[in-house]
């Protein structure tokens, strides 16, 4: 057997929260502890931080091997990257237009870039989403709930 | 006492039919019905999209709107089973067992009529609970002092984070995660700024609008995309007349309404039980009481009735725990309050006292909501049948955007759009290692005020932790936390030799 294969899912979440639990207790080290009776700002997230990481060894020694995952159908499959980069790309792109050129370029944009994502959308179907998105967008939050950002800004 | 309950319930009444609130509550079930039958949107990401256009409405028609969207689902979750095997809401898992062979048999219109009967039989019921059960419930909590609350929550708490599903264990890890997303910003009692690393956009928290849209908009966009089978809209018309159930299917069904009615509210009264488990111990209740359990699974109207009745009583149950004290018992209650809070109002036993008009108002919306998704369902269901063929690709980009612009609205601030996408991927690295995100908003939004209690508890108590079992009703609740544990390793230990009920796994969280 090889050794990655011991390494299941659960071993993953565990050390994720573990590690989670570390930094807490870290930070919260900054901060005043106080005594129990005048608890100081650092008291509280340092219980946290100590749930955090005993809760993740806790998951990580019980966690089974990795074969325990496909049996229990917890598989979310391949990687699906185009879809991931352009969600992640559609909404980055909003934040970075929206108060520099405007509400309509960032509607475009991020329904367009994000749309791409599905491998069933053609650069034609998007085009179409991403337009009507434009208008009802600008209709509903520009004149209708007038959210205070420029429609346009070049 | 009953006098008194009318009378409210009457004023409630003229609340909820006021012209603005009456149209919320429209609104809200509406939205609420459209979500729960389309796929790849939740309850959770509805309401967290709806949130901030209600920060502009008076809080009793912001209330009753949020809440609308929240049992309004629930009716088109079970369409959504019934018709197409599509699992959409956790609740309805089950419900599809049932309900799917009889559709197969051309029974569907019948399925959705006793379905339609038994979500308003097992509604009423948890309302009635809600208006008797509530007020009592907030006479003992209005004696309860700091240790009283903080070990309550501590209950709320663990059972919100054990009894969902997944691993215990890993619940228990997000609810502390989302108690240690709560510190963030400046601490309530001396403004020292936490976990905020060095930006000034931090020091006001986390917004609660970012979170919920982070972790049940964006990570469920991650998780989703070209995941979704596109549908076919290959099913036989259904005509009016076939939803009106027979006589004989009447009477089959309405015994196992009742019970699945009272296991429902008896799981609304246990925290941490939502509508999903009622649903599925009241499905395994009828086919072990049922003297011909071999029909389940190939059709039985009774294993429709019963969880539809279970699922809509304990989703009225739900609330009792979060208007009465304050403590909500799972996500979306968690979410209800934090609009509340917002809206300036605080949570707690005084709420009823304070604000009648959104407590019994919020009540009598109950009713008008649901005889209204009752009515509206009859003739909507072809469109909504209709809606469920929409394509994921033009459904994600466009929530995607109203996400976007959702989020902006609450503070005007792009910063948090920002929040939200980084949310969204931690999110989804939290869904793809097992992780459910539900727990993480309950704890996110009881943490400020469960560490307030903690801190106001020791000063009082001198810095000794034996008040929490020295005062009798902490004790109690201490003593439940401790059965809660024990029941889960219980269970853990002897996992291999119990079967859980199987059921299509939903393809959501909410």
């Amino acid at each position: 057997m090889k050794p990655f294969a011991r390494v299941s899912r659960d071993h993953y979440a565990g050390g994720l929260v573990a590690l989670i639990g570390l930094g807490t207790i870290a930070q919260a080290s900054r901060y005043d502890l106080g005594t129990r009776e005048m608890m100081g700002s650092g008291f509280f997230p340092m219980i946290l931080g100590s749930v955090l990481l005993a809760v993740g060894v806790l998951i990580f020694v019980s966690a089974g091997r990795a074969a325990a995952d496909r049996h229990e159908g917890n598989d979310l499959g391949a990687p699906e990257w185009r879809g991931w980069v352009c969600i992640i790309a559609g909404m980055s792109l909003f934040i970075f237009l929206a108060e520099r050129r405007g509400l309509l370029p960032a509607t475009f944009a991020c329904v367009f870039v994000s749309a791409l994502g599905d491998k069933n959308s053609s650069f034609k179907s998007a085009l179409v989403l991403a337009a009507g998105m434009s208008v009802l967008g600008i209709a509903l939050f520009s004149y209708g709930l007038k959210i205070p950002l420029p429609v346009l800004n070049w | 006492m009953f006098a008194t309950a009318i009378a409210d319930l009457s004023h409630g009444f003229g609340v909820a039919f006021q012209p603005h609130n009456f149209l919320a509550c429209l609104v809200g079930v509406l939205m609420g019905n459209l979500v729960g039958v389309l796929p790849g949107m939740g309850v959770m990401a509805a309401i967290s999209i709806l949130l901030p256009v209600t920060f502009s409405m008076p809080p009793v028609a912001a209330i009753l709107m949020l809440a609308g969207i929240y049992y309004g689902a629930q009716y088109g979750g079970a369409i959504c089973s019934i018709l197409l095997n599509l699992p959409c809401h956790p609740p309805h898992a089950v419900t599809c067992l049932d309900g799917y062979p009889l559709t197969q048999q051309g029974k569907g219109g019948t399925a959705l009529g006793i379905t339609m009967m038994a979500s308003f039989v097992g509604a009423s019921f948890g309302i009635t609970e809600m208006i008797f059960f509530a007020p009592v419930l907030v006479r003992v909590a209005l004696k309860f002092g700091p240790p009283e609350i903080c070990s309550l929550m501590l209950l709320g708490l663990l059972a919100g984070s054990t009894l969902t599903r997944g691993s215990p264990l890993k619940g228990v890890a997000m609810t502390t995660l989302g108690l240690t997303l709560g510190l963030v910003g400046s601490d309530a009692l001396n403004g020292t700024e936490r976990f905020t690393f060095g930006l000034l956009d931090l020091a006001d928290g986390i917004d609660v609008v970012a979170l919920a849209l982070g972790l049940f908009g964006i990570a469920e966009f991650l998780k989703s995309v070209n995941k979704i089978v596109p549908l076919h809209a290959s099913r036989a018309k259904l005509r009016l007349r076939d939803m009106r159930p027979s006589r004989a299917d009447i009477k089959a069904a309405s015994i196992p309404m009742l019970r699945g009615t009272i296991i429902g509210s008896l799981c609304a009264l246990i925290p941490g039980t939502g509508p999903t488990i009622a649903s599925f111990i009241s499905y395994a209740t009828e086919k072990k009481l049922s003297k011909t359990p071999e029909r389940f699974g190939r059709g039985a109207i009774e294993g429709v009735a019963a969880p539809e009745a279970s699922t809509h009583s304990a989703v009225q149950g739900d609330f009792i725990p979060t208007m009465s004290l304050g403590i909500p018992g799972d996500a979306v209650m968690a979410l209800l309050l934090a609009a509340l809070t917002i809206q300036g109002i605080s949570p707690g036993p005084q709420l009823i006292s304070d604000h009648p008009d959104i407590f019994w108002g919020l009540i009598a919306s109950f009713w008008v909501g649901n005889i209204l998704l009752v009515v509206l369902n009859v003739p909507l269901i072809g469109l909504w049948v209709k809606l469920l063929t929409v394509p994921y690709k033009y459904l994600y980009p466009s929530a995607l955007f109203f996400v976007c612009v959702g989020v902006y609205s609450t503070n005007n601030d792009l910063f948090q759009v920002g929040e939200t996408l980084a949310i969204g991927i931690a999110g989804y690295v939290l869904l793809t290692l097992g992780f459910h995100p539900a727990p993480i908003l309950l704890g996110f939004v009881l943490g400020p005020r469960f560490e307030e209690n903690l801190r106001r508890t020791m000063l009082i108590s001198r810095g000794d932790f034996a008040v929490f079992v020295e005062r009798p009703i902490s004790a109690v609740f201490l003593a439940l936390c401790v059965i809660l544990i024990g029941t889960q390793i219980y269970l853990k230990w002897r996992k291999d030799s119990v079967e859980e009920p199987s059921a299509p796994a939903p393809i959501f969280d909410s």
